[in-house]
């Protein structure tokens, strides 16, 4: 795995920092060209690993990578799933199992599973899940994906419910389908990582805030820390600057120190922040 | 050690059911949905318990308190049950879709001693809880005006099917989104006087309205504008937006940031400057213990526990002051169907008398002088 991962937030209007910032970033990427003009001047930087969400307009960039791919011969997605806003409100125009309905391409399946017994819950729920997962991936298709992530907002809704079960179907299947890696991004760290083990599954890659001021690091600091040393997963730092609130030396230099962590995912809009941000890492990296 | 039932398995309910059955010393001893399917995986999965009615819950467990995500037309009978059954509650924005049951509610938990609080969890973020700070220190002198406005895409074609496209039961952009806001302003302002020029307008809904705009009147000439709509697809997701200004400067916030505008001649307090100030999440928000979807969802819940471990039944976002804002939405649903107070057409027209807003704002302020006096020993 490379040690810089490209995040895509600032593709889409995700910024923690400012809503104003936000807008003024949707403006500027809203035509996909834009995005990929980005992509290709990390490429060029050296950092090839895209870390994506399933948004619909990843679509036309994986159309693009696979369009081009001699051109780009190492560019890889990490893709994160599922893209959480499309379910989130269909949940609101159509009720839980409306929403599902919606987006398994199989429709069957969920009206059967909702007849069917409690007896059967166990199998439907596999099979909806792995369904879902499929239907994600089918926009990389032909393009190499060796991590798949589940996102935040799914696996710490499944965390602080127990459905811990859950994240064994995902890892199951994204290794045997897909033959990837199975990542969990998650603002809870401490407390994913001990349900992971609980679960047996074998080294996980976990993505999580890792930053100076402890910005979004629920469990706190020490908690972090003590779970980053037992090393039992693969970890991926995620907001290393907290959205700007630390100097970008000062952020790269601090969790360059930190025990374990195999990756940093960032994100930037432009090349000469692309470029800063390498430069830091390979001058603090030490591996 | 808190036992907690979880009522309605809604997007809410579930994220409560979530993030407080992560919380310390909270054990969640019933979950409650008619959805047989869902309940039979929660059952499977997590090992809660589970009932398709309230009924059967209160039957098979005694939990110290309640958290009700139900459709909205719901929480007043599901609510007043679960008071009399000697639970405190936590339930869903908006309160009640009539305020008399809402205060009904309010007496009947005082009356138990019972402990309540409302999802109303702006009140918990880092930036809206500044703008609070900023008011009670009297940083922008006296507040002349504002804007309350909440922005977001949720419906963005003609639909049906749910609750929430059906008024009667709470559907619709006033009672969904515009409940923010104006909770906010409740908080900052108090309760206001009155309402004039509401507007409920739908823009792709049969039913219910999808835009809302109004003008809350506070005493003493200070004014609130309301724009509120939900069908507006520039926004990525919703946004709640505050916006004060004062004889001393100016606030804007929203869930992300507060920018201060304070003249060389206010309060200033501690930490800020005259001029423009910029306060951010990362500095203002208090970390939680599980982060779902904002720590302010944490927060509201951990604090509702903390209440009824100690219980105290005093706090943030209680029912009482839920009631403040349910009786504001439903002035406003009265004041919409006035429709325009003057025609364009009317050929007489009375004589405009200008007052400027301060103006407006140092009648006020001689009136209640003057009634004050009244008051004081030797006045006639």
């Amino acid at each position: 795995m490379d040690k810089l991962l490209f995040g895509d937030n600032q593709f889409f209007g995700v910024n923690h920092m400012s809503e104003e910032k936000a807008r003024q970033q949707q403006m500027r990427f809203q035509n996909t060209d834009a995005v990929i003009d980005v992509l290709k001047d990390a490429y060029d930087e050296g950092v090839t690993t895209f870390m994506c969400t399933t948004h619909d307009r990843i679509g036309e960039v994986a159309d693009y990578f696979r369009e081009n791919r001699e051109q780009y011969p190492d560019f890889t997605f990490f893709p994160g799933m599922p893209y959480a806003h499309k379910y989130a409100n269909a949940i609101t125009t159509d009720g839980m199992m409306g929403a599902l309905r919606r987006f398994t391409p199989n429709e069957g399946v969920v009206d059967a599973a909702m007849r069917g017994t409690s007896a059967l819950v166990g199998k439907d729920i596999e099979g909806i899940v792995t369904l879902l997962i499929d239907a994600e991936m089918k926009m990389f298709e032909g393009l190499p994906t060796p991590v798949i992530w589940l996102q935040n907002v799914v696996t710490d809704l499944l965390l602080g419910m127990g459905f811990n079960e859950a994240f064994s179907i995902f890892a199951e299947h994204v290794r045997s389908r897909y033959n990837a890696e199975p990542g969990f991004i998650t603002m809870n760290l401490p407390m994913l990582a001990g349900a992971l083990e609980k679960q047996n599954i074998a080294s996980p890659l976990i993505c999580s805030n890792i930053n100076k001021i402890g910005f979004r690091m629920s469990g706190g600091m020490d908690a972090y820390h003590a779970a980053l040393q037992s090393h039992d997963f693969r970890p991926v730092a995620m907001s290393v600057y907290a959205s700007g609130a630390i100097p970008a030396d000062e952020a790269i230099q601090w969790v360059c120190e930190q025990p374990n962590i195999e990756a940093i995912v960032f994100g930037a809009s432009s090349r000469r922040n692309i470029a800063g941000t390498k430069e830091l890492v390979d001058k603090y990296w030490r591996k | 050690m808190v036992k907690v039932a979880v009522i309605g398995l809604g997007k809410m309910g579930i994220s409560h059911l979530s993030m407080v059955r992560a919380l310390p010393g909270v054990e969640v001893v019933g979950i409650v949905d008619a959805t047989t399917y869902l309940l039979g995986v929660l059952k499977k999965y997590t090992g809660l318990n589970t009932y398709t009615s309230l009924d059967k819950l209160l039957a098979d467990v005694t939990p110290d308190a309640a958290i009700v995500a139900t459709p909205s037309r719901l929480h007043y009978p599901m609510v007043k049950q679960l008071l009399g059954a000697g639970l405190s509650v936590f339930c869903e924005k908006p309160f009640t879709l009539a305020s008399v049951e809402g205060d009904e509610l309010v007496q009947l938990a005082a009356a138990k001693g019972l402990v309540t609080q409302v999802g109303y969890h702006n009140r918990f973020v880092g930036a809206f809880g500044e703008v609070k700070r900023l008011l009670d220190a009297g940083a922008i002198g006296t507040v002349t005006h504002g804007l309350a406005e909440a922005y977001g895409p949720v419906v963005l074609k003609p639909q049906g099917g749910t609750w929430r496209s059906k008024s009667t039961e709470g559907g619709g952009c006033l009672y969904d989104y515009a409940a923010h806001p104006l909770n906010l302003i409740n908080w900052y302002l108090g309760e206001p006087d009155g309402v004039g020029g509401t507007v409920l307008n739908s823009v792709f809904s049969a039913e219910i309205d999808d835009e809302v705009s109004s003008t809350v009147y506070y005493p003493g000439g200070q004014t609130v504008s309301v724009s509120v709509n939900w069908s507006d697809e520039s926004v990525r997701k919703m946004t709640t937006r505050i916006t004060l200004w004062g004889t001393g400067g100016r606030i804007f916030a929203d869930r992300q940031e507060v920018q201060v505008y304070l003249r060389e001649d206010s309060v200033i307090p501690e930490g800020y400057q005259a001029g423009w100030n910029v306060r951010y999440t990362t500095e203002l928000t208090e970390p939680v213990n599980f982060y779902l979807r904002g720590e302010e969802y944490t927060a509201q819940l951990a604090h509702f526990i903390e209440r009824v471990e100690r219980n105290e039944t005093g706090g943030v976002n209680t029912f009482e002051s839920a009631v403040v804002t349910d009786r504001l939405i439903e002035r406003m649903i009265e004041d919409s169907k006035r429709g325009p107070r003057v025609l364009i057409s009317d050929d007489v027209i009375k004589e405009p008398v200008k007052q400027s807003l301060p103006a407006k704002v140092r009648t006020a302020v001689a009136s209640g002088i003057k009634r004050v006096r009244a008051l004081l020993p030797g006045q006639k």
